[in-house]
C-alpha cells in the first residue's frame, strides 16, 4: 500500500484531543473563521458549491452525494420556515463502530462540522441524535458544545456576525430502526421510531414538518476539511465515484480489529493483511461483510476488489457502512445467518407485514437450520421469503437490510445450509447457549 | 406522587431546546430511569404523561418501544451483554455462559440474590473491541472471561 494523506484520525492521537484548547492548537474552529469571517467570507451558495466539487458521499450507508442532498433544501426566500439538520448518530448497523471514536475523541470536529453545515443549508440548529447507549460520545460531544458556546463559537452571532446556530445534543434509546432517516426524525419528535412514507423528503418534510437535512457523523466531520482545503482537494483523492478517505471499522476474525483511516483505492486485502494484521490463528478468509451485516456477503477468495461504491458491485455487494466482518474458515455459515437474521426481527418496527412476518420467519428457520432442526425445503423457503421483502417493497430499507445478506448467504453458501438440514445437526462446531429472545 | 423537583426544573430546561415539548420525552424517560430506581415504574409513566401533557398510554408506546427501557425492575447491577455477530464472532457465547455463571443469573433474568441483570443486547458499537459487556452505562471491551470474572467478581 503506498503512502497516503490522513486527516479524519489525526487529532484522536493526541493528547486531550476533545477539549477546545487541544483543538485550536491544532488548528481548530479555523474552517468557521474562514466561512464567516476571513478575507473573503464564504456564501451559503459557496460552501455548498465545494461540497459538491469535492465529490463526497455519504458515510452513513446509503452513500447519497452529499452536495447534492444539500441542494434539496429549499430556497429560503421562497420558503422561509425554520429548518435543521439532524445529525445521525444512532451508528447501529452490526459491525460498524467508527462514528463513536470521532465523537469520544474529536467532538469540536463534528461540531465546526456542524455549524458550517448549518450556515450552508441556513439551518438555525443542528440536532445530534446519539444512539443511547454511547454515553461517553454524549458526555463529550455536549462538552464540546459547552465549552463552544463559552468561546462565542455556538449560540447568537457567532464570531461576532450575524449566523445564529444552535447545536443539541439528543440521546436515543436502543433501537436500530432509529437510525434510518425518517425514523430518526419521528423518535426525535418524542414518538415510536416509525420511519414516514417517502415522499414527501426530509428537505421538504422533515422534523416537525420542517425543511431537515439528515447526515451521518463522519460526512459532517468531513466539512471543515472540504472548507478550508477546497473541494478539488477532496476529489484529488480516492477511486472515480468514492473520493477521499473514510472510516474503516474492521472487526470479526483479524489479528488487530480497530477502526482505520484509508484512502478509497485500497483492496480488502491491504485492508485484513497489511491493517488489520491478516486473519487470525493463520487461517484463511471464509467469507466477508464489506460494510456491515445489511450488504451482501463476499466470499474470502474475492478479498483483492477495492473497497468503494462501484468496485462491490462487480461482487454482488456495495460499501454499506465500510464496516469489513471477516469470517475465517471454520465459521459456520448457518450460524452467522442466524445472528444477522435474529437481529432484522428484533429490530424491524412492524408497520409493514413484508418485513415484520418476513424477518420472523427468517430468523425462526435460519434458528432451526443451525441448531439440526432445518426441513427439507427450507433453503429454498428463505429465498422466497427473501424475495418478497425487498427491493423497495416496504416504507423503509430494514426490510431490504435483511433480505441482501439472506439472499447473498443463499447464493454463495447453499451447499453448506443443505448439509446443515441434511445432516440434521451444523457440521462446523461452535458454542451455543439456548435463550429464548425477550423482544 | 408527582416528578421530583428536581427532575421538573431539568425538564423545564430540557423541552426549550425543541420547537415542540413532546421531543423531550425520550430523555426524560432515560433521566426517569437513572434517578427513580433504574425502571420505568406505572407511576413514573403516569407522572410524565402529565408533564408532558399526553395520556399515560401513549407514553407507554414510546417507553415499551426502545430496548432501554426496563418496564420491570431490574437487579442493582445491569450487565449488557452483546451478542451480535462480532462479538459471536470473538467468543461473546463463551462470555455469556461466564458471565450467568459469576451473577447467578440467567439470560434476560436477575439473580436470585437481587443483584444482577444479564440482558443480552444486539450490537453497541463496540464491535472492533468485541466481546464487550456494559456494566450499569459503562462499556467493558475486549473481553475475555477471566476479565470478566474480575470487574463482576469485585461486586458479589
Ligand atoms: C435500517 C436503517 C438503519 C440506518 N442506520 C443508520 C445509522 O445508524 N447511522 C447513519 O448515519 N445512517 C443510518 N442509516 C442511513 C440513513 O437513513 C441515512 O441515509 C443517513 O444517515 C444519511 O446520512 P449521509 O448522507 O451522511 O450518509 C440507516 C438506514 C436504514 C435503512
Ligand atoms: S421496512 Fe420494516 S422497519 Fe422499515 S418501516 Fe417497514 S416494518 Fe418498519
Ligand atoms: S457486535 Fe458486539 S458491539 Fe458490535
Amino acid at each position: 500500500m503506498n503512502k497516503f494523506e490522513t486527516w479524519l484520525l489525526d487529532r484522536t492521537k493526541v493528547a486531550n484531543s476533545h477539549t477546545l484548547a487541544v483543538y485550536k492548537q491544532l488548528g481548530g474552529y479555523h474552517a468557521l473563521a474562514k466561512v464567516l469571517t476571513g478575507a473573503k467570507p464564504m456564501t451559503p451558495a459557496e460552501v455548498i458549491n465545494e461540497m459538491k466539487l469535492s465529490e463526497i458521499r455519504g458515510r452513513g450507508g446509503a452513500g447519497f452525494p452529499t452536495g447534492m442532498k444539500w441542494t434539496f433544501m429549499p430556497d429560503p426566500v421562497k420558503d422561509p420556515r425554520p429548518r435543521y439538520l439532524a445529525i445521525n448518530a444512532d451508528e447501529s448497523e452490526p459491525g460498524t463502530c467508527k462514528d463513536r471514536v470521532l465523537m469520544e475523541k474529536d467532538p469540536h470536529g463534528l461540531v465546526e462540522g456542524a455549524l458550517i453545515a448549518c450556515y450552508a443549508m441556513r439551518a438555525q440548529a443542528a440536532y445530534i441524535y446519539v444512539r443511547g447507549e454511547y454515553r461517553l460520545s454524549y458526555q463529550r460531544v455536549q462538552a464540546a458544545i459547552d465549552e463552544a458556546r463559552a468561546a462565542g463559537l455556538v449560540g447568537k452571532n457567532i464570531l461576532g456576525t450575524d449566523f445564529s446556530c444552535e447545536v443539541h445534543m439528543h440521546k436515543g434509546a436502543g433501537a436500530y430502526i432509529c437510525g434510518e432517516e425518517t425514523g430518526l426524525m419521528e423518535s426525535l419528535e418524542g414518538k415510536r421510531g416509525h420511519p414516514r412514507p417517502k415522499p414527501p423528503f426530509p428537505a421538504a418534510f422533515g422534523l416537525w414538518g420542517q425543511p431537515t437535512t439528515v447526515n451521518n457523523v463522519e460526512t459532517i466531520f468531513n466539512v471543515p476539511f472540504i472548507v478550508l482545503r477546497g473541494g478539488a482537494w477532496h476529489a484529488s483523492i480516492g477511486t472515480k465515484g468514492s473520493k477521499g478517505n473514510f472510516l474503516c471499522g474492521i472487526s470479526g476474525h483479524v489479528e488487530k480489529p480497530g477502526v482505520y483511516e484509508l484512502p478509497f483505492g485500497v483492496t480488502a486485502r491491504e485492508i485484513v493483511e497489511q491493517v488489520a494484521g491478516g486473519v487470525w490463528k493463520g487461517r484463511k478468509c471464509k467469507a466477508w461483510f464489506p460494510g456491515g451485516s445489511s450488504c451482501a456477503m463476499v466470499k474470502g477468495e474475492d478479498l483483492d476488489v477495492v473497497l468503494d461504491h462501484d468496485s462491490l458491485k462487480t461482487k454482488g455487494s456495495s460499501l454499506g457502512t465500510a464496516a469489513m466482518i471477516i469470517f475465517d474458515d471454520q465459521t459456520s455459515i448457518a450460524r452467522v445467518m442466524e445472528i444477522i437474521a435474529r437481529f432484522y426481527d428484533h429490530e424491524s418496527c412492524g408497520q409493514c407485514s413484508q418485513c415484520r412476518e418476513g424477518t420472523q420467519w427468517l430468523s425462526q428457520i435460519f434458528h432451526r437450520i443451525a441448531t439440526g432442526h432445518g426441513q427439507e425445503d427450507d433453503v429454498a423457503t428463505i429465498e422466497s421469503l427473501a424475495k418478497g421483502m425487498a427491493p423497495g417493497k416496504t416504507i423503509c430499507a430494514l426490510s431490504d437490510a435483511a433480505a441482501i445478506p439472506t439472499l447473498s448467504a443463499v447464493r454463495l453458501f447453499k451447499d453448506e445450509l443443505l448439509e446443515c438440514v441434511r445432516q440434521k445437526r451444523d457440521p462446523i462446531p461452535y458454542p451455543r447457549v439456548e435463550y429464548a429472545g425477550a423482544h | 406522587m408527582a416528578l421530583p423537583e428536581k427532575l421538573v426544573r431539568e425538564f423545564d430546561e430540557l423541552v426549550k431546546k425543541y420547537p415542540e415539548k413532546r421531543a423531550g420525552l425520550i430523555p426524560a424517560l432515560h433521566r426517569c430511569q437513572e434517578e427513580l430506581g433504574g425502571w420505568i415504574s406505572p407511576q413514573t409513566l403516569e407522572d410524565l404523561a402529565s408533564y408532558f401533557g399526553l395520556e399515560p398510554v401513549e407514553v407507554y408506546g414510546v417507553a415499551s418501544f426502545y430496548p432501554m427501557f426496563r418496564l420491570k425492575p431490574a437487579g442493582k447491577h445491569v450487565v449488557s451483554v452483546c451478542h451480535n455477530i462480532s462479538c459471536e464472532l470473538r467468543g461473546a457465547t463463551q462470555l455469556m455462559e461466564h458471565v450467568c455463571k459469576v451473577t447467578g443469573a440467567k439470560p434476560y433474568g436477575t439473580s436470585a440474590d437481587g443483584k444482577f441483570t444479564v440482558w443480552p443486547v444486539e450490537c453497541q458499537g463496540a464491535c472492533a473491541n468485541a466481546p464487550m459487556f456494559d456494566l450499569d452505562g459503562v462499556y467493558h471491551e475486549d473481553l475475555t472471561p477471566e476479565k470478566a470474572e474480575k470487574i463482576l467478581g469485585g461486586l458479589r
